[in-house]
């Protein structure tokens, strides 16, 4: 584990306890997140998935921990390992799929991909295969609400490689002068693609938007409540005109950078991968939590990841026997 | 038109584009102007003046020198329902918004199946003789022209900048205005009603029976200037503004050609791989039977452009090397 990473498990305890509802609902989230992105890894392998696959497991709890923080009709913009993003916004199994496999079915009728799904209806901008590239989307989505004063605020999901990009910079002084209700939410996995993010940080990871004068949060990314918890404060700031913020999480991803980056021990230790896996996992963490408060038993879990596991299939297959676009498509939407 | 006409007035291109703008605000609400010094300065060309008394900070905003963010901030504002017009000073500076322009607002409508769109204006200026150095004077309008997605207007008169503007910012696409900064104190009769100008529709602005001479922005008025010229020489000059590089209105471009079975395509941009070439590959392309001569194609000199004056003159092409061309291309040279 990076040294540089702040975990601290026992000083970021909850601040307030939440409903056992709200934690299934969270732990569901995760769950079908990380059955999906088995699935999208099975399909990749199997050929039967074009393109590219960046796998978000390892990574759920900051998608679930922000949206649940968020309204339906608030903006995320997303980036290139985006599927978990999508899904926690309300993004459904079967179409996410069939856009990934090319079929009309999909969000973006398949002309977008794995790494350019957007859902407009539930506040999804679209994710970004421009490393940063959609900071300025997100941050003018906040300039939007704002100006049309529709107490909306956005959220920019991007990984710490994103730091090397200028207009993050650009954008959150703009941010931060207008006061715009953003949210910057740095997932760090410890990679910039195949390179340790230390080789490509110069300094430390917040006092980057400290710098602009952003409020600043830091938290264990494999806590979803903490990430929960610290996000709400943040939606609220900025719902209230208080301004944007910056969420650094801690994170790791337990994938390469894509399906096919398997060999890894260049980058990182086997040793470092299986620490992660087994001693943060964000499921597992919150399992434990969901345990000890005692009013929920283990069958109630396994229920839910059944069921996980069933819309995952279904939507797998579903998407699979979708018909492909008609090639009268290609030249649709180019122009509105 | 013309000026007894008495709801007809002359104004300069720069009024023209401010009377677009202000108009367009008033019109709709969502509508917005961003960029550097737009505000209180109105530009260095002075072309905003006056809007930020009417329409306040809100609307006509001054940004950090951050074109890239800006532009990437008015792509996400208009994908959630506004109609931003964003200003870059120098078309030189296309080379620091690019990715948020070709890979952002140009892709965001088709890679979302048609479920967002971005019906965002950006302004922005072009052409050389300025005495301003290679970083400020260069004519880029080719690289919005080549990216599918961008809509792209060239406006050559002050009745042109006025409707073209008015309709790019009603149109529901990225749109790339470029202004010649040298035509802004130009004057040009323009109606005081209410008009826009479609996009894809050429102009012909001056009609001729021996030769076509396709020119866009500055460049029509060089093409004019020739065309008197010629007349003297007996040759008479069709000049064709296609005002807009995309949506190209090829129809008027072809049909010119095989009238007067002789064209040349004037663009201010560098000549190498340019708008003249697919203009001229256009006509070439449409009216190849009709044709009498190869059709020839004039644009800036490819080099870096030079600051001394004299250098400078030599890069973009002139009434004279126009004239000259047509003489030549019409056997009289």
């Amino acid at each position: 584990m990076s040294t540089k990473t702040k975990i601290d498990e026992k000083s970021q305890m909850p601040k307030m306890v939440l409903d056992v509802e709200q934690w299934l609902h969270m732990y569901r989230q995760m769950v079908r997140i990380r059955a999906f992105e088995e699935k999208v890894n099975e399909l990749y392998l199997n050929a039967i998935m074009p393109g590219l696959a960046h796998l978000s497991i390892g990574q759920e709890a900051v998608a679930v921990g922000v949206c649940e923080a968020l309204n339906h009709d608030d903006y995320i913009t997303s980036n290139h390992r985006g599927h978990g993003h999508c899904l926690a916004k309300g993004g459904s199994v079967d179409k996410m799929f069939a856009e990934l496999l090319g079929k009309e079915a999909g969000y973006c009728r398949g002309k977008g991909g794995s790494m350019h799904i957007a859902n407009p209806d539930s506040g999804n901008l679209g994710a970004n295969a421009i490393v940063g590239g959609s900071a300025g989307i997100a941050t003018g989505a906040a300039f939007s609400a704002q100006r049309r004063n529709t107490q909306q605020v956005a959220v920019c999901f991007f990984g710490e490689g994103s730091l090397g990009e200028g207009l993050l910079y650009e954008v959150m002084n703009m941010a931060q002068l207008w006061k715009l209700p953003i949210i910057y939410v740095c997932e760090n996995n410890l990679y910039n693609e195949y390179t340790p993010y230390e080789e490509a940080t110069a300094g430390e990871l917040t006092d980057r938007p400290k710098a602009f004068g952003i409020h600043v949060e830091e938290v264990y990314g494999q806590d979803v409540t903490l990430v929960y918890e610290t996000t709400k404060q943040l939606v609220e700031r900025a719902r209230h005109g208080e301004g944007p913020a910056f969420l650094l999480c801690n994170t790791y991803r337990y994938h390469g950078h894509h399906v096919g980056d398997i060999d890894r021990v260049y980058y990182r230790s086997k040793d470092e991968e299986l620490e992660w896996r087994t001693k943060h996992d964000p499921i597992q963490t919150l399992t434990e939590k969901i345990i000890k408060v005692g009013m929920i038993k283990q069958d109630q879990l396994e229920k839910i990841q059944a069921e996980a596991k069933q819309e995952i299939e279904s939507g797998a297959e579903f998407a699979i026997n979708a018909p492909y676009p008609d090639l009268s498509e290609v030249d649709q939407n180019v122009y509105f | 038109m013309s000026t007894s006409d008495k709801n007809v007035r002359e104004i300069t291109f720069a009024e023209a584009v401010r009377e677009a703008l202000a108009e367009e605000m008033r019109r709709d609400p969502t509508v917005f102007i961003i960029g550097e010094d737009v505000a209180e300065a109105g530009t260095p060309f002075k072309v905003l003046s006056g809007l930020v008394q009417e329409f306040g900070k809100n609307r006509v905003i001054n940004t950090p020198i951050s074109e890239a963010g800006f532009t990437g901030l008015a792509v996400g504002a208009a994908m959630t329902g506004m109609r931003p017009v964003v200003d870059i000073m120098f078309g030189d500076f296309l080379t620091l918004v690019m990715d948020q322009l070709v890979n952002q607002a140009a892709k965001v409508h088709y890679m979302s199946g048609g479920k967002l769109k971005v019906p965002m204006v950006m302004r922005t200026t072009m052409g050389a003789t300025r005495r301003s150095g290679a970083q400020h004077s260069q004519s880029l309008h080719v690289w919005p022209s080549h990216i599918p997605g961008l809509k792209v207007a060239l406006p050559s008169t002050p009745y042109d900048a006025k409707g073209l503007m008015k309709t790019a910012i009603r149109d529901d696409n990225p749109v790339v205005i470029v202004e010649d900064k040298m035509m802004f104190k130009m004057k040009g009769e323009v109606p005081t009603e209410e008009y826009t100008i479609p996009f894809g529709v050429a102009d012909i602005k001056r009609p001729g029976r021996d030769i076509t001479i396709v020119a866009t922005s500055s460049m029509v008025q060089v093409a004019l200037g020739a065309a008197k010229i010629l007349e003297e020489d007996g040759i008479s000059a069709e000049v064709i503004d296609p005002r807009t590089t995309f949506p190209l209105d090829k129809t008027t471009l072809i049909e010119s050609a095989k009238k007067t079975s002789r064209a040349i395509v004037v663009d201010e941009g560098y000549e190498r791989y340019g708008v003249t070439a697919e203009l001229a590959s256009v006509i070439a392309d449409g009216a190849f039977y009709y044709l009498d001569a190869p059709v020839k194609r004039m644009g800036a000199m490819d080099v870096p452009v030079p600051f001394s004056p004299v250098l400078e003159d030599l890069t973009v092409p002139t009434e004279q090397s126009v004239a000259k061309m047509a003489r030549y291309l019409c056997g009289k040279e």
